[in-house]
């Protein structure tokens, strides 16, 4: 079990995808203009992953070795398009803001790297926890860096403002504050939670 | 003049990685040297313009007219996958030291989201400037042309800026890939000069 | 753990994977597809009771983009949807106009402005407050920098610009309708007495606009606006 309980923690800062595997770049980037976009996003992957993980490690005996990566790409496929629908039905706001990046996290990388690097030599239930953990550092990086460019470039906190008046530093709501920010955290992060 | 606009929009106003956030992974993956750079922008602007062509017409004459249009994110990366592993074969053959060059990211242009989502915007998003704002199989094309011309653009610009970076001296949390991505975000800063050029 | 290729079991896997994920995805479409039309009908119909007073019916008009709202006989006004190119793109508002030619409310769909700055459209209250009972006849439908007397957002006078021309868009609309249904006549004479009423009524919004969705049982959900 202490086995499992690990999985999860390295996902989250050993093997952190955004700050340590330099992974899914592209939506850690693009849906991180406030918090809560960032949070919806990293729910969004966390979803994809804890399932393709399960799938793929429960079918990776079966498929032969030469057609592996389109069996998981077709399998991974079905699950983004199995949340395109229930976020178009449920959450159709939400999907409207995030756009274009619901169907992308077929091609990020995270998702197909954990297939190939954990889900297909491992268990069903390994699986889905080691999908669980990278979820959540996916999940809190994503968060954490929607939160810094929503307190510098808009001044509020999960929408809720605090400055008064919605005039922050407009830069950091818009691509260069992205990069610039994601550069900074990653400082901070080589610089304290690195370790050797 | 619609094409025109398509093209300096797609170059510089909305460029793919500076503007759209499209193909990251890549972009910080090979671009550590001018030569890799303009290797790997050469296939990806053939990848992307292939594959924008086959998969507009995937679209217009196998999913629309039997109401699949549910498969699309499904037939998509199939077809795109299936170009990549043909674009290597090719490469392997015609240009042996492009292809060593290229190395373990020619597999991985299946998974840069530049090509899929150049794939995806040709046919579902509205393009202001495109009367009726749906793209035709030209306009298509000449979009997914100068979209991959963009990441060009931004690729052997970054690398140059990679290759200076790498004699300079900076500290040690900031070395490799920190820094190169707040020089990005310089960039980006640069490029925002254009936006609202191409209304 | 990957078991040995060859081509059976390739085709074989390769194909079932497919069937297996097309059949679930296509289940999946059956299930979800009556959701999410309501959705988007619901996001319509919000758009529609918020840009015009109380009404019971509405007629959706394919070719000219726009709906005709009715009370039994009465006719209370159309809901124009206009879409012009703002600041970042597309910029789609639903404008409703009420018989005497002046706007009742606007309302943005759909938009691609800079966050901040020209996405304010559709948050800042100044701005969306002035379009309320806005009469064409009295102000002049431009930004204020261009000699007219929309208030622009600060720093997106070209987001502003384009809403107005969307407003204009909508009311050339409207003018195009009214000359069909031949009731332009009396559009001109009513504009200074329609406006104060309909400002009057602007007041009244928050009252007015609950009881005039009439999808009601959707509404329930997110009656918290």
């Amino acid at each position: 079990m202490s086995n499992k309980l690990r999985l999860i923690a390295d996902g989250l800062v050993k093997n952190n995808p955004t700050f340590v595997l330099l992974l899914g770049m592209c939506p850690t980037l693009a849906t991180t203009t406030s918090a809560i976009n960032g949070l919806s996003m990293g729910l969004a992957t966390l979803f994809v992953l804890v399932l393709s993980n399960m799938a793929i490690s429960a079918i990776a005996p079966v498929v032969p070795d030469k057609v592996h990566i389109p069996v998981y790409i077709v399998v991974i496929a079905t699950f983004v398009t199995l949340l395109q629908f229930l976020m178009q039905a449920y959450t159709p706001a939400m999907y409207e803001t995030l756009g274009l990046f619901i169907p992308l996290i077929v091609v990020n990388c995270i998702v197909l790297g954990r297939a190939e690097a954990f889900a297909s030599k491992n268990g069903v239930l390994a699986s889905a926890c080691d999908g669980l953990g990278v979820g959540l550092g996916f999940t809190c990086s994503l968060t954490v860096l929607g939160l810094v460019r929503e307190i510098l470039g808009s001044g509020s906190v999960f929408g809720y403002n605090f400055i008064g008046g919605n005039d922050g530093m407009l830069a950091f709501v818009m691509a260069p504050g992205a990069f610039l920010c994601l550069g900074y955290l990653m400082v901070l992060f080589n610089k304290f939670l690195k370790k050797n | 003049m619609e094409y025109f606009l398509i093209i300096i929009s797609a170059i510089f106003v909305n460029n793919i990685v500076l503007a759209q956030f499209l193909g990251i992974c890549p972009f910080l993956g090979v671009s550590n040297k001018l030569s890799t750079a303009t290797g790997m922008s050469m296939a990806v602007c053939f990848v992307i313009t292939l594959a924008t062509l086959v998969t507009y017409l995937i679209n217009q004459y196998l999913l629309v007219p039997f109401g699949i249009t549910f498969l699309q994110t499904i037939a998509f990366i199939l077809v795109i996958a299936a170009l990549v592993q043909m674009v290597e074969i090719v490469l392997k053959k015609v240009s042996p030291s492009l292809y060593q060059a290229l190395g373990i990211f020619l597999p991985l242009i299946t998974t840069n989201c530049a090509v899929l989502g150049v794939a995806i915007n040709v046919v579902t998003k509205e393009f202001a400037f495109v009367p009726g704002g749906m793209l035709n199989l030209g306009q298509a094309l000449v979009y997914a042309f100068a979209t991959s011309l963009g990441y060009g653009l931004a690729m052997v610009i970054f690398a140059g800026i990679r290759e200076h970076l790498a004699l300079n001296n900076v500290p040690k949390a900031f070395k490799g890939v920190p820094i190169a991505i707040i020089s990005v975000g310089i960039l980006a800063l640069a490029f925002m000069g254009f936006s609202g050029m191409v209304k | 753990m990957a078991a040995k290729s060859n081509l059976t079991n390739m085709v074989l896997v390769l194909g079932v994977t497919c069937l297996v994920c097309s059949a679930v995805l296509a289940g999946a479409y059956a299930i979800t597809k009556d959701p999410i039309d309501a959705a988007a009908a619901q996001k319509t119909n919000r758009a529609i009771a918020q840009v015009l007073p109380h009404f019971a019916d509405a007629e959706y008009n394919e070719e000219g983009h726009y709906y005709t709202a009715t009370d039994g006989d009465a006719l209370v006004g159309y809901a124009i949807e206009s879409t012009v190119v703002g600041f970042g793109g597309n910029l789609s508002l639903m404008v409703g106009i009420t018989p005497d030619r002046v706007v009742y409310n606007t309302s943005v769909l759909s938009h691609s402005e800079t966050p901040g700055l020209g996405a304010k459209c559709s948050t800042d209250a100044k701005f969306m407050d002035q379009w309320k009972g806005f009469n064409p006849a009295v102000k002049k439908l431009s930004v204020k920098k261009d000699g007219g007397d929309v208030d622009a957002i600060t720093a997106s006078t070209i987001t502003s610009r384009a809403y107005a021309q969307a407003v204009a868009n909508a009311l050339a609309v409207f003018d195009k309708i009214a000359g069909q249904a031949k009731i332009a006549g009396q559009a001109g004479n009513d504009a200074v007495a329609g406006n104060e009423e309909i400002a009057g009524q602007a007041g009244n919004d928050e009252a007015v606009m609950p009881d005039s969705d009439r999808a009601s049982s959707e509404k329930e959900e997110h009656s918290n606006e």
